[in-house]
């Protein structure tokens, strides 16, 4: 499960590139291609944090 | 100019203050030295890691790529990076922890039960360490002459930064760059969060008039190309960045100092928030592109300092050149003394098995000045050519990984005479390539671009691990019948 939810930031991440890789809209003031890669660094520590709750828990649960 | 020259002799002199202090009443055993017998916590932990990453490179380097390369420069906050530490740290902790290992070739030759694979891996990680502590000095001298305006000669600069990294990394192992790294890193971000954002608005209003302006001036500038820094280019670095940084023995080592795995990997899950800082060093290389044009190759490293100059006071000079200096010093500090614990643990003890700890332990502490004068050799005669030997430096610990990620597996397929004919392979690929200076385009001149813009590292980190594969299965095919041809004798 938690492998999925990392592998998941990995695709959008470098997958999507040939649609991305462009100027327009501008969000928050950056250029899209700029703010894309910014937006994965936020989106991706998320995901980690989600999978170190998951983890957590399965080892409280062990014990 | 003054203000300048005072603000940055009090940043050393904290610095060594902070440095010596740091053992205060602590015996110092080789584990205590080395790994801080694996006892620092989340903050200092996550400090230690961040900051060995946010090296003279970021402050330089990278503003300077900005400005040279343009958009393509993103790929230095790939978010990949961060995910495979994630997933590969807490299994080697928690194997380090359990067998008592200092470094990573100790991991290495534990895993693969095999010393002759650990002194291999040894010797690939201070061939490795050794441009990257020079990058650092080179970066160190351009940062003092700059902010003193030139009142310090580099030569001098470069010596005493290189006394005060020897003194420290001397008396109080990890300790001294543990506590160094806090004040680097609460300067740096004051610095970075300031000037990105000052510079931007000072010149065009905002940062998408900025961006506005240079998509304006220079169409295409922003976006990726189609060709060299093309998208597969893109694809290819990050890689590469994502898969070797940690194999890079002093990260590899931060890590095992950690206190817990909840705490490493805590660590790991912050740290891409903490590469935001990046973006704003792009907005200072983007701010210089249209202001001081006219900076060529190496000289556009200088471009964060130059645009600085021209609206800022002396004093915040000095400020910046202070976390710059500092973002040289404890990355080094942290570099020498890797490099140290390696050359006596993993290569003088695995020549001479029969040394004493407490020998060892006084070995280690010798290296370390021997160390420094071989890189201030190397940064005062080697040339420019550092910049590529760091490159190949990068591609050849990226080599590592292949071995490391498998024997994380429950059953590891890979054999010790796989994995050391892959990455003798691996790492003789990358030299041959960089020494003839070839790439891939030139290679296979006819090939797509898909191809031709590929890094030279993960071409040859596909190369070691297909004949690590196939070694491994011809050698364990060897070691599962020879008990049977015993049987038959018996």
């Amino acid at each position: 499960m938690k492998k999925w939810i990392a592998l998941l930031t990995i695709i959008p991440a470098i997958g999507s590139l040939t649609v991305i890789n462009k100027i327009e809209p501008y969000i928050f003031g950056l250029p899209f291609i700029v703010f894309w890669s910014t937006a994965w660094l936020i989106l991706t520590s998320v995901c980690l944090f989600i999978c170190n709750a998951i983890y957590d828990k399965r080892e409280e649960k062990q014990q | 100019m003054n203000s300048s020259i005072l603000i940055i002799g009090l940043t050393m002199a904290l610095s060594i203050f902070l440095g010596l202090r740091a053992r205060k009443g602590q015996e110092m055993k080789l584990e205590q030295w080395a790994v801080a017998e694996r006892n620092f916590g989340s903050l200092i932990m996550f400090v230690l890691m961040a900051g060995e990453m946010f090296s003279t490179f970021v402050f330089l380097g990278a503003s300077g790529a900005a400005y040279r390369m343009g958009g393509p420069t993103i790929y230095i906050f790939c978010a990949l990076t961060y995910i495979i530490p994630f997933w590969i740290l807490p299994p080697i902790w928690r194997y380090a922890k359990k067998h008592n290992l200092l470094t990573q070739s100790d991991f290495f030759a534990k895993k693969y039960d095999s010393k002759p694979l650990g002194l291999l891996v040894a010797v690939i990680g201070v061939i490795s360490i050794i441009p990257y502590i020079v990058l650092q000095l080179k970066g160190f001298q351009i940062i003092v002459s700059e902010a003193s305006y030139g009142m310090i000669p580099p030569t001098i600069a470069v010596w005493v930064g290189m006394i005060i990294v020897t003194v420290f990394v001397y008396v109080s192992g990890i300790h001294g760059s543990a506590w160094t790294a806090v004040l680097k890193d609460i300067l740096m971000l004051v610095v970075i969060l300031f000037l990105g954002t000052y510079l931007p608005f000072h010149y065009y209003g905002g940062v998408q008039p900025m961006f506005e302006a240079l998509d304006q001036a220079k169409p295409g500038f922003l976006l990726l190309p189609d060709k060299g820094l093309s998208i597969s280019w893109y694809v290819s670095i990050c890689l590469t960045i994502a898969l070797g940084q940690y194999m890079w023995p002093h990260c590899f080592g931060a890590s095992l100092s950690s206190k817990s795995e909840t705490a490493l990997r805590k660590n790991t899950a912050v740290l891409p928030l903490y590469q935001i800082i990046l973006v704003f060093i792009l907005f200072i290389g983007f701010t210089a592109v249209l202001q001081v044009p006219n900076l060529e190759g190496a000289a556009s490293d200088l471009a964060l300092f130059q645009i600085s100059k021209q609206v800022l006071p002396p004093w915040f000079i000095g400020v910046i050149g202070s976390a710059g200096l500092l973002a040289a010093l404890v990355p080094c500090s942290l570099l020498v003394l890797t490099a140290a614990t390696i050359l006596s643990k993993n290569i003088y003890k695995a020549v001479k098995p029969e040394t004493s700890d407490k020998k060892l332990a006084q070995l280690t502490k010798i290296f370390v000045p021997i160390l420094s004068l071989v890189s201030l050799y190397f940064t005062f005669f080697g040339g420019n050519t550092m910049l590529t030997l760091l490159t190949m430096a990068y591609s050849f610990v990226l080599q590592l990984f292949p071995p490391l990620a498998f024997s994380l597996m429950k059953k590891n397929p890979i054999t010790k005479a796989g994995a050391s004919v892959g990455m003798v392979v691996g790492v003789a690929l990358v030299a041959y390539f960089t020494i003839t200076n070839q790439t891939m385009a030139s290679l296979f001149p006819s090939a797509p671009h898909l191809i031709q813009d590929l890094d030279i590292g993960v071409v040859a980190i596909t190369i070691n691990t297909f004949i690590m594969l196939l070694v491994s299965v011809v050698t364990s095919r060897v070691l599962v019948q020879k008990p049977l041809i015993n049987d038959i004798n018996s």
